[in-house]
């Protein structure tokens, strides 16, 4: 295996894993910030590079619907878009989960509209949460390369058969150059294997049928498969970031800790915060401050028992949520996080910040300051969601 | 912020090149095994509008994803940003101003607000004699590079001539380096 180091940026990275990944099928309309992932795969299909048929759409509703059909006809089938693209997906994002289509998407977080702003948050991935897709969140352009590979392994297997979103932050992963190391195409193709697809549409010897009307005798049972194929993707995660693991020598996890081991004070995050908040942990740590960070890599199967086990022992957490949920208590990964500690007796102090909305910058300041907070926190959990970098 | 780590500003317009001039930088360095980061920050793209670039170069892995508040040096390829833009935000007095300007160090002095070092450069002259046109990204890159030597120069120079070959044609990507090389051995340091 030889490794390739480039400059390159979070989407050139994406569209290097899906020229070497090589799907049967591509349907995709383009929206900042994903445009530059397709700009550049589009490319890799007009100079033969891959053998994809790339289907120009004339929606990201179209989009999807294109994918749900080639991928219920046998073909390995990939997308990619953002933000509003997402939300004109929705309906059929949902149908594409419960048809148990392995198709694998790359989503560029972008905040969704209105205002019109084209900037990173999350909300438009953490807004499909319970779309029935595995999701999968990238630090840097070198994570979304490897989670788009180990993607397409997770979601073809046969014990999930379920589609994944592979998240990177918009503008500032998709389109910072960064030093990455991406994998060379045989170890990649040996990887993700031969697919063959599962009761394929167009096996004429063996007709199927897809998407048929499901009422009060058979929908709910069919629901209950979906949540049986997302626990048992759960093992399926694993054995996949462990054979991936073996490659590369980087052991990913559904939770990864940075300086945890006897942190009082803990940031949890998502994606290439994560990165910033590690720097302000080491300058921290230098000064005696116990200050950890647990970076959530899969949000979609959600697992407790880890989350409790990653933070025990843990005085404080401040979980920073980089969309907020309107009405609800705190932000989506604070909900998860904080019903994670609901059964224990022995639980840190959480708190929420929601931060970043539309791109606003999480600087080093703004993290000395959450680490600041958490030091009252310990004792005294005091307003439970708070903003972040907001001029109130 | 640890100085490990190299940071660069580009001000310029939109369609100055700030952006592939950052870029440029980053990618000619990792070919040392240094590692990089280059991004713009994008508001309402447009041309003629304001933009920033940035660039990171350190010898370690930078984890690092906040702007750059606090850089080494500020690049302004265009003189008329110095009036709307506080271009020298972050610089300390340590830092390097680079300037693509027809005015004298003392003219220029008047519209900042820096006690630190201040190159200037007519960039555009060497830009219109050499392409035709007013894209001074090439030449100001000369001047980072004659006044940090922050990247090989070869190597810097032979990435821009295979960048600019691929995307713009022999012809042009040689005038780019020719602009390139100019400014490098005109600038007064």
């Amino acid at each position: 295996m030889v490794k390739k180091r480039k400059a390159f940026t979070g989407a050139q990275c994406t569209a290097e894993a899906m020229r070497q990944i090589n799907p049967d099928v591509v349907a995709a309309y383009p929206i900042t910030p994903q445009t530059n992932i397709m700009h550049a795969f589009s490319q890799f299909v007009a100079d033969g590079d891959v053998d994809t048929e790339f289907i120009t759409v004339e929606s990201e509703h179209s989009a999807m619907s294109a994918c749900v059909g080639s991928s219920a006809a046998g073909a390995r089938t990939m997308t990619a878009t953002s933000a509003n693209g997402l939300a004109l997906m929705w309906e059929i994002v949902y149908i594409a989960a419960s048809t148990r289509l392995p198709i694998v998407m790359n989503i560029v977080n972008r905040a969704l509209s209105g205002p019109i702003n084209i900037h990173c948050d999350h909300s438009d991935s953490m807004g499909c949460r319970d779309s029935g897709w595995i999701q999968i969140y990238s630090e840097n352009g070198e994570e979304a390369y490897e989670n788009t590979i180990m993607a397409m392994r997770i979601a073809e297997h046969t014990d999930v058969l379920l589609p994944v979103m592979v998240c990177q932050d918009g503008f500032i992963t998709s389109h910072c150059v960064e030093t990455v190391e991406l994998l060379d195409d045989e170890t990649v193709k040996n990887f993700i294997g031969e697919y063959v697809g599962h009761y394929p549409l167009l096996d004429v010897d063996k007709p199927v049928t897809y998407g048929p009307l499901d009422l009060f005798d058979y929908y709910f049972e069919h629901k209950r498969q979906q949540v049986d194929a997302m626990q048992n993707s759960v093992k399926v995660i694993r054995e996949v970031f462990d054979e991936f693991g073996k490659i590369t020598g980087k052991h990913y996890d559904f939770f990864e800790g940075y300086r945890l081991e006897d942190a009082e004070k803990v940031i949890v995050c998502a994606n290439s915060s994560a990165g910033t908040i590690r720097v302000v942990i080491d300058e921290l740590r230098e000064q005696g401050q116990k200050v950890g960070l647990l970076k959530m890599r899969v949000f979609r199967p959600w697992l407790n028992d880890m989350v409790v086990e990653k933070l025990r022992g843990v005085k404080a957490v401040a979980v920073l949520d980089r969309s907020d949920s309107f009405g609800a208590f705190g932000g989506p990964l604070f909900s998860e996080i904080r019903s994670s500690f609901h059964e224990e007796t022995e639980k840190p102090n959480i708190i929420d910040y929601i931060y970043g909305l539309g791109g606003r910058e999480l600087d080093i300041a703004q993290i000395k300051k959450v680490f600041a907070e958490l030091e009252e926190v310990k004792t005294n959990v005091g307003e439970r969601v708070r903003y972040l970098g907001v001029r109130e | 912020m640890s100085k490990d780590i190299f940071e660069i500003r580009f001000h310029g317009r939109g369609g100055q090149g700030a952006k592939t001039a950052a870029a440029l930088l980053a990618e000619a360095s990792i070919e040392q095994g240094k590692y990089v980061q280059s991004f713009p920050e994008y508001g309402a793209e447009r041309q003629g509008a304001p933009v920033k670039a940035f660039t990171r170069i350190s010898d370690n892995p930078i984890y690092l994803h906040s702007g750059i508040t606090n850089p080494n040096v500020v690049v302004v390829l265009d003189q008329t940003l110095l009036k709307s833009i506080p271009v020298t935000e972050g610089l300390g007095d340590d830092g390097l101003l680079i300037i693509n300007t027809n005015q004298s160090i003392d003219e220029v002095k008047s519209l900042v607000n820096f006690n630190g070092k201040i190159i200037v450069i007519d960039a555009v002259k060497i830009a219109l004699e050499e392409l035709g046109r007013a894209v001074t990204n090439t030449a100001m890159l000369g001047v980072v590079e004659k006044a940090t030597n922050c990247v090989d120069y070869e190597t810097l120079k032979t990435h821009m001539l295979k960048h600019f070959e691929h995307n713009l044609g022999k012809d042009l990507a040689e005038k780019n380096v020719k602009a390139f090389e100019r400014a490098y051995n005109e600038v007064q340091i």
